[in-house]
C-alpha cells in the first residue's frame, strides 16, 4: 500500500503561562492510501494535533509531516476536516452549507445544490434543505457536517471525535452511515476518538496513545470482515479479543493517570 | 417548514395558544395605556395646583405649543433640519466605519500601527469638538452633519473592528482546507459574521447621531429641534422645550424600530434560529 501520510519524529511543544507542555513526541505513523485509521488515547495526549498538523494548520516543534511525499507546510487543501466542534456557518441554509466547497470552486448553483440534495437525502436529512443550522438538533447538525465534508470528494478525511458529543444509539446510527458512505467512496479516513469500542467498530487500524506526553504505544491491524454491521459487531468474539489486548495498552495508561491525579 | 416543525418534536402552536398570546397582549397594551392616561392626569392635575407650571408645565399647555408650531409650519421645517443632519451623519458615519473597521480589521499591521492614535480619538468625549467643528463649518447645516459623522463613525468603526477579531478562526480554517482564496473568506466567512456586529454599531449610535445634531444646534443655529430647545428655555417657555423634547423622543422611537426592522430582515438565519 502506497503510504500517504507519513509523520515523522514528530513532537509538539506549547508554551504557556505555567511553562512549556508536551503534547506529544517521538511519533512515526503512516497513513496508507484508502486505509481507515483510527487514533485511541485519553484526552490531552495530541490526538487533534496530529490532524491539524495532517492538516497544515499547525506545524510540529520537531519532525515534519509528508503529504506523498511532500512535506507539509500550509494548509492542506486535499485534506476535508471534520472537527470535534460545529464549524457550519450558521447564516447559510443548510444545503448551501453542504455546497460550499462546490461553491468555492465555481460549480454552477443548479450543479452543486444537486449534489447537496443528495448528500443530504443519503444522510437522512431530505426535507431539511432549506433549514438554519440553529434549528437542527445536534446530531443532525453532524450529519450536515458529514454530509460536506464527503460533498466535495476530498482525498482524505480527518475526523476529531466528530460523534463524541452524540448519545450511544445515535453514534452507532451514524458509525452504521459513516461506513456505508466510506464503502461507497473509499476515501482514506484519519479519525481520532477516545473510544476504543468505536474505533474497533470502524477502523482497518487502531494507533493507541499514551497519555501526555503522547506517545505511539501500539498499531493494531482489525482484520474483522466487511461490510460490518455495527449494531452486532461488538459481540464478535474476535471484536472481543482485540479490543481486550487494545484496552490492555490504555488501561495501563488510565491506571497511571488514576494514581497520578 | 411543517414537517421540520413536526419532526423536531416542538409542540405544535395550536388555537388556543394563538388566543392565549393574544389575550396576553391586549393585557400589556391595557397596562401601557393605563399608565399612559394616568401619569398625563396627575401631571395635568398637579401642574398650577401643588407645582408651578413654570417648572414642569402641563400636558394640555405642551399640546398647545405643539400645535401652534404645527399651524405655523415651523414644527415640519424644525424636523426636517434635525432629520437631515442626524439622517446624514448616520449614514456618511456608518459607511466609513464599516470601510475603516473592515480596513484594520482585516490588515494586522495597519491595525497595529494605528491603534494608539484610535484609541486616543475614541476616549475623547465627541461632543467636545462641537465648538471646532461649529467654528470650521460654520453654523449651517454643515457643522452638525460632521459632528453627527464623527460620534457615528467611531461607535460602528469599533463594533465592526471588535467583529473581525471575534470571527472563529474554525470556520476560517475549515473553508482554506476546502481551497478558498483568501477573498471568498472574507465574502462568505468574516462579513457576513461581522454583519452582527455592525449592526449592533449601527443601532446603538442612532441615538448618539441625534445627540450629535441637537447639541450641535443647541450651541449655535438658527433651526433644528436643538435650537427649539434652547430658544424656547431662553424665553423660559417650559411647554417649548417640553414639546421640543416630545417631538425628538417620537423621532428616536421611529428610527429605532426601523432599523429593528431592518436587521430582522438580514438577518433572517438568526430570526429563525432560536
Amino acid at each position: 500500500m502506497t503510504p500517504l501520510i507519513e509523520y515523522r519524529g514528530i513532537a509538539r511543544r506549547f508554551t504557556t503561562r505555567r511553562g512549556t507542555v508536551t503534547a506529544c513526541e517521538h511519533v512515526d505513523l503512516t497513513v496508507h492510501e484508502g486505509e481507515f485509521l483510527a487514533i485511541v488515547g485519553p484526552s490531552g495526549c495530541g490526538k487533534s494535533t496530529l490532524l491539524n498538523m495532517a492538516a497544515g494548520l499547525l506545524q510540529p516543534s520537531a519532525g515534519a509531516v509528508f503529504y506523498r511525499g511532500e512535506k507539509v507546510a500550509e494548509p492542506n487543501t486535499r485534506v476535508g476536516y471534520m472537527t470535534q466542534r460545529d464549524t457550519l456557518l450558521p447564516w447559510r441554509s443548510v444545503e448551501d452549507n453542504v455546497a460550499i466547497a462546490l461553491e468555492l470552486r465555481g460549480e454552477s448553483r443548479a450543479e452543486r445544490l444537486r449534489k447537496a440534495h443528495d448528500w443530504l437525502h443519503r444522510v437522512g436529512l431530505k426535507g431539511f434543505e432549506s433549514a438554519y443550522p440553529g434549528q437542527l438538533s445536534g446530531g443532525m447538525r453532524r450529519r450536515v457536517s458529514m454530509a460536506r465534508t464527503l460533498a466535495y470528494e476530498p482525498e482524505t478525511i480527518l475526523m476529531d471525535e466528530p460523534f463524541g458529543a452524540l448519545d450511544a444509539q445515535l453514534r452507532l446510527v451514524m458509525h452504521d452511515e459513516l461506513l456505508k458512505l466510506w464503502a461507497a467512496t473509499k476515501t482514506t479516513m484519519v479519525f481520532v476518538t477516545h473510544d476504543l469500542m468505536e474505533a474497533v467498530t470502524l477502523a482497518d487500524r487502531v494507533a493507541v496513545f499514551s497519555p501526555r506526553p503522547g506517545r505511539i504505544r501500539a498499531i493494531e491491524t482489525v482484520d474483522l470482515p466487511r461490510p460490518r454491521d455495527v449494531f452486532r459487531i461488538r459481540f464478535d468474539p474476535r471484536f472481543g479479543e482485540l479490543h481486550d489486548r487494545l484496552w490492555g495498552y490504555l488501561e495501563e495508561n488510565v491506571r497511571e493517570g488514576v494514581r497520578v491525579g | 417548514m411543517d414537517t421540520l416543525t413536526a419532526e423536531m418534536d416542538q409542540p405544535r402552536v395550536g388555537h388556543d395558544a394563538i388566543a392565549s398570546a393574544r389575550d396576553e397582549w391586549l393585557k400589556v397594551m391595557a397596562w401601557r395605556i393605563g399608565i399612559t392616561v394616568v401619569g398625563l392626569g396627575v401631571w395635568e392635575g398637579i401642574s398650577g395646583r401643588w407645582v408651578k407650571p413654570f417648572w414642569i408645565s402641563s400636558p394640555s399647555a405642551i399640546w398647545a405649543q405643539l400645535f401652534g408650531w404645527y399651524e405655523s409650519g415651523d414644527l415640519w421645517m424644525h424636523i426636517e433640519i434635525t432629520m437631515t443632519e442626524t439622517v446624514l451623519g448616520f449614514v456618511f458615519g456608518a459607511v466609513s466605519g464599516v470601510a475603516f473597521g473592515l480596513a484594520l480589521g482585516l490588515n494586522k499591521r495597519l491595525a497595529a500601527v494605528l491603534d494608539p492614535f484610535v484609541i486616543a480619538f475614541y476616549s475623547l468625549p465627541k461632543i467636545a469638538l462641537a465648538p471646532l467643528f461649529i467654528l470650521w463649518f460654520g453654523v449651517g447645516l454643515l457643522s452638525k452633519v460632521v459632528m453627527a459623522t464623527f460620534v457615528v463613525f467611531f461607535l460602528v468603526f469599533y463594533n465592526t473592528y471588535a467583529g473581525t477579531l471575534a470571527v472563529e478562526q474554525e470556520l476560517v480554517d475549515v473553508l482554506r482546507l476546502m481551497g478558498a482564496t483568501r477573498w471568498q473568506i472574507v465574502r462568505k466567512v468574516i462579513l457576513p459574521s461581522v454583519l452582527l456586529w455592525i449592526f449592533t454599531g449601527m443601532k446603538i449610535s442612532v441615538p448618539y447621531a441625534l445627540i450629535g445634531a441637537v447639541v450641535g444646534e443647541m450651541m449655535a443655529s438658527n433651526k433644528g429641534l436643538g435650537y427649539l430647545i434652547q430658544a424656547s428655555a431662553g424665553q423660559y417657555d417650559t411647554a417649548g422645550v417640553f414639546a421640543a423634547l416630545f417631538v425628538l423622543m417620537i423621532i428616536a422611537t421611529g428610527l429605532h424600530e426601523l432599523l429593528k426592522q431592518s436587521e430582522k430582515l438580514m438577518l433572517r438565519w438568526k430570526e429563525e434560529s432560536t
